[in-house]
């Protein structure tokens, strides 16, 4: 962001109009998420339209809002690698929940 | 060699990509550079935090998995019938919208916190503070609805029980941080007006609103995860 002014090295400074266009932004792809389950989307269209909205949310409050993309690497990299191996979590906890399902119906029917 | 401070910004010496991560680290210099000492541990904490969140959010994955029983339709419990209209999330919807518009006053308040604004940060602050606080309102309204109907932690009338301790688990603490957000930001935003700030700088503006963005960014995974899936 060339535009960007740092006066006096007195922190994070941008444009006020930045910030409106992302609220905008964000209302549009939460308007967006709502609709996809008010016209009852099904299956795995659902699934990764909820994903994709959910990741753009999150990618512009992280990058805008909290001023990551305007961050030295070092700091964004300390903060945003770690919880990447939250997805080896998942993968286990998900392995976990499968056969924990499986065993269930195995051992008590479909009741259990 | 003292510490880089934030005047020597933009120079064209400083390195970037990779090579800027091995400077920063082994320059023997402070390795957060520019970043205020206070922003750099609220970072640290919203990570920590970011782990707790997910833990709660796996364990839901989980015993959502692992269930047998149908896992009750959240577009129908969480609907609302407004003028005999049947509307499916509305509530949450509504939160939603609250929620971001929160975090946009908050993120003007940052920036005419730097422009030493005192009076526009200080109520685009206290608007924050009224939208997350009626945000906790909704989840209280939330709450006993569904408590009235029937759903406790260890079951519910409308399918998997485990339904019930999700619930309450991953709302009732994302409330809680909504709620310490709220009080943060009502104690920062009357030492903003009172002058506190006036000569020691508006960092704690952005930190303030590091801790807000987050709880918003929370919330966009539980309505991800939690209510539309």
């Amino acid at each position: 962001m060339s535009d960007t002014i740092h006066a006096q090295g007195d922190g994070q400074q941008h444009p006020i109009g930045i910030y409106l266009k992302i609220w905008l932004l964000l209302f549009v792809l939460s308007t967006l998420s709502y609709m996809v389950d008010y016209i009852n989307l099904q299956g795995y269209l659902r699934w990764t339209l909820i994903i994709i909205f959910m990741l753009l949310k999150a990618g512009l409050i992280i990058a805008i809002f909290m001023h990551m993309m305007w961050e030295r690497l070092a700091l964004v990299y300390a903060i945003l690698l770690p919880p990447l191996c939250l997805l080896i979590l998942i993968a286990l906890m998900a392995v976990e929940g499968d056969t924990t399902m499986l065993s269930r119906i195995i051992y008590f029917g479909e009741g259990g | 060699m003292s510490t880089v401070t934030g005047s020597s910004t933009g120079s064209s010496k400083e390195s970037k990509g990779w090579q800027g991560v091995s400077d920063d680290w082994g320059g023997e210099i402070e390795a957060f550079r520019d970043v205020p000492w206070g922003k750099a541990m609220m970072w640290i904490f919203l990570l920590s935090d970011t782990f707790i969140f997910s833990c709660f959010l796996v364990s839901y994955m989980t015993v959502r998995m692992s269930t047998t029983v149908d896992w009750p339709l959240t577009s129908e419990v969480f609907a609302l019938t407004v003028n005999g209209v049947h509307v499916p999330l509305l509530l949450i919807a509504i939160m939603t919208f609250i929620l971001i518009t929160s975090s946009g006053t908050m993120a003007m308040a940052v920036n005419y916190g730097y422009r030493r604004d005192k009076k526009k940060t200080f109520w685009l602050m206290l608007v924050t503070a009224i939208l997350g606080a009626s945000f906790v309102g909704m989840q209280a309204f939330e709450w006993s609805k569904l408590i009235e109907e029937g759903v406790r932690p260890w079951g519910n009338p409308m399918g998997a029980a485990q339904f019930g301790a999700a619930f309450f688990m991953i709302t009732g603490f994302h409330g809680l941080h909504v709620s310490i957000g709220v009080i943060y930001l009502l104690v920062v935003a009357f030492k903003v007006k009172r002058g506190d700030y006036d000569d020691t700088g508006f960092e704690i503006v952005e930190i303030t609103g590091l801790y807000w963005h987050f709880v918003d960014l929370v919330w966009v995974f539980i309505f991800a995860f939690f209510y539309l899936w």
